[in-house]
């Protein structure tokens, strides 16, 4: 249960980051809390797109599905099954993915690193972990 | 194992807590003026270099081209802008003896130059350039002791009737940093250290000339008898 609850807690931490970069990208925010000029080269890099997709967005809907499945989860009848915690830890592993695959870009391609990615990349981690945790603690449970 | 209903309360009035400081935040950013920053250590596109090279004025068949490197927030280039362009325009440009490419040089002591060339760019991309370029120059004075320069550069824009949602959306998506950046390089390229500099005919020239003088040079270079349109 905790972990699930960690995990919500993440998904919501994520969303508002990544509606953080979004609204910088539609030009609702105009310079981006970063301490060095490394966001705003991220951020106007060919990059920020994915398949003609700003990667904010995408970041945000990833999100809003990781933590909308959190909470389903966190429902007294879901609570002890184990599709929650593999959709849980599912959505969290492609985002990891995905988050290698940009911070790749940032660090050989790009040569600069925004600190709200790395932020991302470690709620996104931490929510995959918490999701594993949780499908372990089910087949500890049901052993 | 479910966690006991007080629990539970706890972990919503958390999320709640969390939600509401994340929204609030956000409502903070959103409700701030937008000011813009244009990054220097931007990747450079090939539209930046080989699609763009600097924003034309006059004739296209003209006998003598004169590319201007300069910085909006130079006193220099303002001076230049506002008391020696209009004559050379009349006299040189709109007689179709010389065609003018103006290429951004912003100087790093210069906190404003990028914004404001940026600002610049995004008016190009709605046709009004030179209008844009001219308001920021004549009001140099204004903006450069101002805390917030690219409110001021908005407002111009507004005045030259730009789209401002799609100017907004130019401006803090920094899109053309990299074409002012391939500009400076360019620039650096070719010999420029401060700011007018001109490349005429493959010379640069350096310091403050005058109306005169690039009519005298626009002459020695093509004798008005033989390019007069």
């Amino acid at each position: 249960m905790i972990y699930r609850m960690g995990a919500a807690l993440m998904s919501l931490l994520g969303l508002f980051v990544s509606a953080y970069l979004y609204l910088y990208k539609i030009g609702r925010i105009g310079t981006l809390a970063c301490g060095s000029g490394g966001c705003e080269t991220v951020q106007t890099s060919p990059w920020s797109r994915f398949l003609g997709v700003e990667v904010a967005l995408i970041g945000l809907v990833g999100y809003a599905l990781l933590l909308i499945v959190a909470l389903v989860a966190l429902r007294p009848d879901q609570v002890e099954r184990r599709r929650p915690a593999l959709l849980l830890a599912g959505l969290a592993a492609g985002g990891v993915l995905f988050t290698l695959y940009l911070t790749s870009l940032e660090l050989f391609v790009i040569h600069a690193i925004c600190r709200w990615c790395v932020g991302s990349a470690v709620i996104i981690v931490t929510t995959l972990v918490l999701a594993l945790l949780d499908l372990r603690r089910l087949r500890t449970a049901s052993a | 194992m479910a966690a006991s209903p007080v629990g539970m309360k706890r972990f919503y009035g958390l999320l709640a807590a969390v939600a509401v400081i994340g929204i609030g935040l956000l409502g903070y950013q959103l409700s701030k003026p937008a000011t813009v920053s244009i990054p220097a250590n931007v990747q450079i596109d090939v539209k930046d270099t080989a699609g763009f090279h600097g924003y034309v004025k006059g004739d296209a068949d003209a006998p003598v081209e004169i590319t201007e490197y300069a910085d909006y927030q130079c006193p220099f280039c303002q001076t230049f802008a506002t008391l020696q362009m209009p004559t050379i325009e009349e006299r040189l440009i709109k007689t179709g003896r010389l065609r003018w490419r103006y290429r951004d040089f912003p100087l790093q002591q210069h906190p404003f130059s990028r914004v404001a060339a940026h600002s610049a760019a995004c008016a190009d991309d709605q046709g009004k350039y030179w209008e844009q370029h001219q308001k920021i120059y004549d009001g140099q004075a204004e903006w450069a002791a101002s805390r917030n320069a690219a409110a001021m550069f908005r407002q111009y824009a507004q005045a030259n009737g730009l789209d401002l949602s799609k100017y907004d959306a130019c401006m803090s998506g920094g899109i053309h940093a990299g074409r002012i950046q391939a500009s400076y390089e360019e620039g650096m390229r070719v010999g420029v250290s401060s700011t007018p500099t001109l490349l005429v005919g493959g010379r640069l020239y350096q310091g403050r000339l005058d109306s005169d003088a690039i009519t005298r040079l626009v002459d020695s270079l093509a004798p008005k008898t033989s390019s007069v349109k």
